[in-house]
């Protein structure tokens, strides 16, 4: 359990002894196994090996932060920037304490809405933080594909912490992780993804997390809320929540994010609470061990009722929880990849 | 300079008379005298004599959809670049936008991209005029004084009118005098912020999707309208399957309805913007390939009045940004015969006098202008072309100001070898 802490604790103490705690590290399942990448960009393009690997590592991350000496020396030395051009509470406060819980430097760079008209852009943002030698920088943008296009253009290791409506990985990371920790497995689990689906980046992450990893998982919400050619995905959808919930292991209910709805994708909050809202009367039609998950920050009586919230099947604040160990698994691995490629 | 040339033992394509042989060009005093066969006396009276053999001799290429951005924006292009890039593409004659800044919105502005155009001394430079003030779709703009100037049709490319009822009052009042009037066809309600095609790879590459539902509803609305009052109009850069089916119902129909499709919608698709890589933004956005298949289709059905690059070319640091915030725009010009024969000539969908039809007669007719064809009389802008010359796209040689074009680094067949505006060899390959 503790495998990679102690990995972690042998690797800087005993820098001799690298290669051979590496080799054990990347023993899963008897399988030879390397982390080779030193960015994280999506989940889209990850096996399903990659993403146990990091589930795995997270779980050896987990004790970190429930000891009295919160901090493992892995990233000593190395510089964290969280590049956020996004307003963000717990994605930024999650990252910045996940590295600071591996001993790195941590900076934090908050610019608000990037574009050319107003400033500097984004590649010049990445030359300058690129000057001031930086080994990993979080990013979190407005624009899809924002981190990738930093990740061309820096040597630095780029975790992306949501772009867009793109993806959000580490948010899908810890989800996965917490269905991991509640169900064992998610193979053949049936995951619902409620909610505004075509503007949300976790929702994207997770669809691609889940299904790498054996569940089945349907998308429901309103047909306006739906992305374009949505049946390509390997998913279901459904317009019906009530459909839906008595089938599932997991619902995961987004967030309204008002502020991207354009144009009235919906008639008012009433009706769409009335559809999509996950309220006690639905919980009591759902199985007894249904998993609720949220990725916050919840919209009381929008998404969720506040019963429900708290009630016992929701494992909101155990996510928050998970985010911390996933985020320093990802920063772990993402440095140790720089680490062993020569730049 | 008045230039006497014969153009020797090319094959002479000339679709406006059915001409397609390997036979000799004479030119005298900068115009079209003779086309035959023409001995040694011929060819010491003249003061140049160019051997085409083996190459294909047109009427001058003519594009009708380029932007070189001047006034407003001469760090991206300008007018004397964006023709000399066009000189050494084949082109003799270009149609300039009205999007710069301020808008071509007057006869003085018509007369101001004239004069650039004369004094760089390339191509003939023509424009087109806004059709409404400022491009914002709310007031007519001048269209009879700028058709006294030389307009050559209007159009608030880059954007579509989008209030049907100022469409409606434009067309009627186009009425007055024999323009075209062009239509850049999409709903701004409908496509809304987006940046690529609305479809499966905006959905998984995150980024706001324009629906072809926004294309094929203007050009759908804007075709009711040419029923009521008849006025010529053209679609811009048709790109989607349904405007296909929309044109060939307007043509069947008999309406007086034009229509050209770009290089890259015949040649990219969607899932090239799966890289984040700006050089693939454009407006109207790459497609499916059902879109380019029934493009491809529509010319072979012969439904596709005139190919235009829609050249757009925009400087490297704005192309640098997020795809969200890049402009869109392929400056295309310099690979346009290339491109054309790789899409089109390749797969057989047309033969050369095919291709030049859509590059020379048909554009013309579009726009009004006395071109496109080798007739006797016409002024003498002439392009010779080697069919067979392989090449390599290397956007660092552009003449052009611009460098975001998607196709560098790739091989084409087709290369200008001269071009001749007016008699005068005005582009010659090294």
């Amino acid at each position: 359990m503790s495998r990679i802490l102690n990995i972690v604790e042998r690797h800087t103490h005993h820098s001799s002894r690298r290669q051979h705690s590496m080799t054990m590290a990347i023993m899963r399942k008897g399988k030879q196994f390397r982390w080779q990448r030193k960015h994280l960009i999506g989940l889209r393009d990850l096996s399903a090996e990659e993403i146990h690997y990091i589930l795995d590592t997270a779980q050896g991350f987990e004790q970190i932060s429930t000891r009295s000496v919160k901090k493992a020396p892995p990233l000593r030395g190395k510089v964290v920037v969280n590049l956020f051009f996004e307003d963000s509470t717990r994605t930024r406060t999650s990252f910045a304490l996940a590295a600071s819980r591996l001993s790195a430097d941590v900076v934090e760079f908050t610019m608000k809405n990037s574009s050319v008209s107003k400033g500097e852009t984004l590649l010049d943002t990445a030359r300058n933080l690129e000057s001031m030698g930086v080994d990993i920088v979080v990013i979190r943008h407005n624009a899809a594909g924002a981190p990738k296009l930093l990740s061309r253009n820096i040597n630095a290791c780029v975790v992306n912490a949501g772009d867009g409506y793109c993806e959000h990985p580490t948010q899908a990371l810890l989800d996965v992780y917490t269905i991991r920790q509640m169900k064992g497995s998610l193979e053949g689990l049936k995951i619902a993804i409620v909610g505004d689906i075509s503007h949300s980046r976790v929702a994207r992450s997770d669809m691609w997390a889940m299904t790498k990893l054996g569940a089945e998982v349907t998308l429901v919400g309103p047909p306006t809320l739906m992305p374009a050619d949505v049946g390509r995905l390997p998913v279901n959808t459904s317009y019906s929540l009530d459909e839906v919930i008595e089938k599932v292991d997991v619902i995961n209910m987004l967030r309204i994010q008002f502020e991207r709805l354009g144009g009235n994708p919906f008639p008012s909050i009433r009706e769409y609470s009335r559809y999509f809202g996950l309220t006690v009367e639905r919980m009591q039609r759902a199985k007894p061990d249904i998993v609720v998950m949220h990725p916050g920050p919840i919209n009381r009586g929008v998404e969720m009722e506040s019963e429900v919230a708290d009630g016992t099947n929701s494992v909101i604040l155990r996510q928050v929880t998970n985010g911390l160990a996933v985020r320093m698994a990802v920063l772990f691995l993402v440095n140790q990849a720089a680490a062993e490629t020569p730049a | 300079m008045v230039d006497h040339v014969l153009i020797k033992n090319g094959r002479v394509i000339d679709p406006a008379n059915n001409l397609d042989e390997v036979c000799d060009v004479l030119i005298l005093d900068g115009k079209i005298a003779e086309i035959g066969r023409f001995n040694g006396a011929v060819a010491k009276s003249v003061e140049r004599v160019i051997d085409a053999t083996g190459k294909l001799v047109t009427p001058g290429l003519i594009d009708i959809h380029v932007h070189f951005r001047e006034p407003g924006d001469e760090e991206e292009e300008t007018i004397a670049s964006g023709s000399a890039a066009a000189v050494a593409a084949g082109f003799t004659s270009v149609v300039c936008m009205p999007n710069t800044n301020p808008t071509i919105e007057n006869e003085t502005d018509i007369e101001y991209v004239h004069r650039k155009g004369r004094q760089a001394r390339k191509t003939h430079v023509y424009a087109m005029g806004a059709i409404t003030k400022k491009r914002e779709g709310v007031e007519l703009a001048e269209m009879g004084m700028m058709a006294e100037a030389g307009a050559r049709g209007f159009t608030d490319d880059g954007h579509g009118v989008q209030d049907v009822s100022v469409m409606l009052r434009a067309l009627k009042y186009a009425r007055m005098f024999d323009r075209v009037v062009a239509q850049h066809c999409q709903d701004d309600r409908i496509v809304g912020q987006g940046v690529m095609n609305a479809g499966y790879y905006s959905t998984i590459l995150g980024l706001p999707g324009m629906d072809a539902l926004a294309e094929e509803s203007m050009l759908w609305r804007d075709i009711q309208l040419i029923r009521k009052t008849g006025v010529r109009y053209h679609a811009q850069h048709i790109s989607t399957a349904g405007s296909v089916e929309l044109i060939r119902q307007a043509k069947k129909d008999s309406l007086p309805v034009t229509c050209e499709v770009t290089p890259h919608h015949l040649l990219l698709t969607e899932e090239m913007c799966a890289e984040y890589d700006t050089n693939y933004k454009v407006n109207p956005p790459l497609r499916s390939k059902k879109d380019v298949d029934a493009l491809k289709g529509a010319i072979a059905d012969g439904l596709v009045d005139a190919l235009a690059t829609d050249h757009a070319p925009h400087l490297q640091s704005e192309k640098e940004l997020e795809f969200l915030a890049a402009p869109f725009g392929i400056a295309s010009i310099e690979c346009a015969l290339g491109l054309y024969v790789k899409a089109l000539i390749d797969p057989k969908i047309l033969d050369w006098p095919g291709l030049i039809r859509l590059m020379t007669l048909n554009p013309a007719r579009i726009i009004g202008i006395d071109k496109g064809t080798l007739g006797r009389g016409r002024q003498g802008d002439v392009t010779i072309i080697d069919p067979d010359a392989e090449w390599v796209v290397d956007v660092n040689k552009f003449v052009s100001k611009s460098r975001n074009c998607p196709y560098h680094g790739w091989k084409l067949r087709g290369k200008v070898d001269k071009t001749l505006v007016g008699g005068e060899l005005r582009f010659e390959a090294d």
